[in-house]
């Protein structure tokens, strides 16, 4: 399928026509006409690395484009298919294929390796997607998508999507059937794909997915990201959440290292305090940046804010050991999202349910006090 | 190229909040009146802050996909899009007649044409009355019958209540209806009394809300009296004090809702050719089959 072995007739007239203009692109060179000094004013030039052809009538120009297919259903693919230039979305389909970014970038791979890995199907992962591109007919690139832990599967064992858009309803349910109201929470479900995408449906998929990560992916390549740090995140904020900005900034590096690390999000925290002024938290190795504080940090912020407006209080608790430590085994069982995989017999497990049931019959009062010690409150 | 952006509040804990968003955009984007359709949330992601650089076009249609005007159609959403030089006065409204007004988006350099919310737009009273029909599955209920028009009350925003009130009255000035009466949830005259209200028998109750969630499915059926627990759902028609009661739910969730989102775009200048009079057929359609199917009425 992607040993093109002849020049597809529409695309062979759109390079004529637009070799009038002059085309170069991926290593094709196209042209037509008088601009170019050293050229017959009236004859085709065709060149491609595998050579150069010059002084051609149309037909012969023909056979010129016919010695090297793949430059042409390549350059059409791109300018005729695709086209935006200066999008996002075009320039993650080329990153997909390792193709050059534009025409200073010589890091990228040439049109006949593209091909030869393309016939095989190519894949990238993007948070916890996969996407696999092949050649198709004429040169259309297709789009697969898929959970990178389902990367073996027989597409006969997934739920197969051909609706783009579809992606929202996958996206909005955590392998537990649990809504996910944060996109990049790496608590994506397994089990579907989207196959046979073209390259817009596949970008719609990728940003059902991802919201937005393509596009501030790009502007960061571009260098034009903009970043909007926590200090003014919080002082733009009205309403409930007008009080954010009360909290210091210790409490604020509590909220990244709470809420914006890997294990809890897969965009790369791109956001400080300020812009001179670092928070101190591993930013994460997503591909993806994440440019501001998001609405659930801003949220879950208004609940610290007022939590932290308490005053500490001094209690005096009488514990064994193993009940220290099994509380502290039970907050870490929560805070990791472990509490799920303990079993039901494991009574060595601190966070068991049958050892905490135990902790509560032996250490809370009839009002659910720790200890019998009632809770301080001004 | 021309792009929609439906923009609405989205939640942290309601999986079904955005459902209605998503619904409507499908059905604007079916009928390809835009190069692109989005969607892009306060509370959901895109964010606000990041749905506009998710498309490509130079003009963008923004929609606020909510009931009133006020904080969040007219200080929130702005900001939030970075909408250079945002004047609410721009909209020159009275609490229920924003049109539109153009900026550029300082961060993309868009011109965003920000149309007022879906739910002052005067085509909002037709989708009122087309929820009235869906739900008693007459689609030319309205003699013998009285409606209800179902909304907050002013205690959030003042305009919350203009709204209800201006829909109200627009759908009492037609005359289809025998009684038509605005009610509300925290305040006179409220929703707890629908019976007291009127004098027809049958009433249907259309809360002017956009997505369902806990006030639509869970306090309003309760303080009408359609149920005593919300759990065990209730009856379409539900008796309660000798009148029974056609409650419809949210009415963001009808399919002509769409129009209203492509009429706010069209006024503020977007060219949609016929997609109005296509969505307004297609939506009848969807609903015809769609309360077939549900004829129990669960």
């Amino acid at each position: 399928m992607a040993e093109l072995a002849e020049v597809d007739d529409e695309q062979f007239a759109a390079l004529k026509s637009a070799a009038e203009e002059g085309v170069q692109f991926d290593g094709l060179y196209a042209h037509y006409g008088r601009e170019d000094y050293d050229r017959d004013p009236d004859a085709y030039a065709f060149g491609s690395p595998a050579g150069e052809h010059t002084k051609l009538d149309a037909e012969a120009f023909r056979e010129a484009a016919e010695s090297a297919p793949r430059y042409v259903s390549n350059w059409y693919y791109w300018e005729r298919v695709v086209e935006g230039h200066g999008t996002p979305r075009r320039a993650f389909l080329r990153w997909l294929e390792g193709a050059p970014s534009d025409m200073r970038d010589e890091s990228g791979l040439g049109v006949e390796d593209r091909y030869e890995r393309l016939a095989a199907g190519t894949s990238r992962e993007w948070g916890q997607l996969l996407v696999r591109t092949t050649v198709g007919d004429r040169g259309h690139r297709r789009y697969e998508v898929r959970h990178v832990d389902d990367e073996g599967a027989p597409l006969d064992d997934l739920d197969v999507h051909e609706s783009p858009l579809d992606a929202r309803e996958v996206a909005k349910y955590d392998p537990k059937g649990r809504y996910r109201p944060l996109k990049t929470a790496p608590s994506l479900q397994r089990g579907w794909a989207f196959t046979d995408l073209d390259g817009r449906d596949l970008y719609e998929c990728v940003d059902a997915f991802y919201p937005a990560t393509v596009a501030n992916w790009y502007r960061e390549r571009e260098g034009a990201l903009d970043v909007t740090h926590w200090e003014e995140t919080a002082e733009r904020q009205t309403g409930i959440y007008d009080v954010i900005d009360e909290l210091d900034a210790e409490a604020v590096e509590r909220i990244a290292a709470t809420c914006c690390v890997d294990s809890q999000c897969l965009k790369r925290r791109q956001w400080d305090h300020d812009e001179d002024d670092e928070i101190d938290v591993p930013r994460g190795d997503g591909l993806f940046p994440c440019r501001e504080p998001c609405s659930l940090v801003v949220a879950a912020a208004r609940k610290w804010t007022t939590l932290e407006r308490e005053e500490s209080h001094s209690y005096e608790f009488e514990l064994t050991p193993s009940e220290k430590e099994q509380l502290e085994e039970l907050v870490d069982a929560v805070a990791d999202n472990r509490v799920d995989e303990i079993r039901e017999a494991d009574v060595y497990e601190g966070a068991n349910r049958y050892r905490t049931r135990y902790l509560r019959e032996k250490l809370f009062d009839e009002d659910g006090n720790l200890a019998g010690v009632a809770t301080e409150r001004e | 190229m021309q792009a929609l952006v439906i923009v609405a509040h989205g939640s942290h804990l309601n999986p079904d909040s955005s459902t209605p968003t998503y619904e409507h955009a499908d059905t604007v984007r079916a009928v390809g009146a835009f190069d692109e359709v989005k969607t892009g949330f306060w509370k959901e992601e895109p964010s606000l802050r990041e749905v506009l650089r998710t498309v490509e076009s130079d003009d963008v249609y923004v929609v606020p996909f909510f009931v009133s005007e006020g904080y969040f159609t007219e200080e929130v959403i702005p900001r939030e899009l970075r909408l250079d030089g945002w004047d609410v006065a721009d909209w020159d409204s009275d609490g229920t007649s924003a049109d539109h007004a153009v900026y550029t988006a300082a961060d993309t350099g868009q011109r965003v044409h920000y149309c007022g919310p879906v739910g002052t737009h005067d085509s909002m009273t037709d989708v009122i009355v087309r929820r009235a029909e869906s739900i008693t599955g007459d689609p030319n209920v309205g003699d013998g019958f009285g409606l209800a028009v179902v909304g907050h009350g002013t205690e959030r925003n003042e305009n919350s209540a203009k709204a209800i009130e201006y829909h109200a009255e627009r759908v009492r000035e037609r005359g289809r209806f025998d009684e038509v009466q605005a009610l509300y949830m925290d305040e006179e005259p409220e929703v707890d009394d629908v019976a007291d209200y009127f004098e027809s028998e049958d009433v249907v109750v259309v809360p002017l809300f956009v997505a369902d969630g806990y006030h639509t499915q869970e306090d309003i059926p309760e303080d009408m009296g359609l149920t005593d627990d919300y759990r065990k759902g209730y009856d379409v028609p539900a008796e309660v004090d000798g009148h029974r009661i056609w409650y419809a739910g949210a009415v963001g969730t009808e399919p002509l809702m769409a129009d209203v989102i492509l009429e706010r775009a069209r006024d503020a200048g977007a060219d949609v050719g016929d997609a109005v009079e296509v969505v307004r057929e297609r939506t009848r359609k969807t609903e015809a089959a769609a309360s077939g199917s549900s004829a129990a009425g669960d």
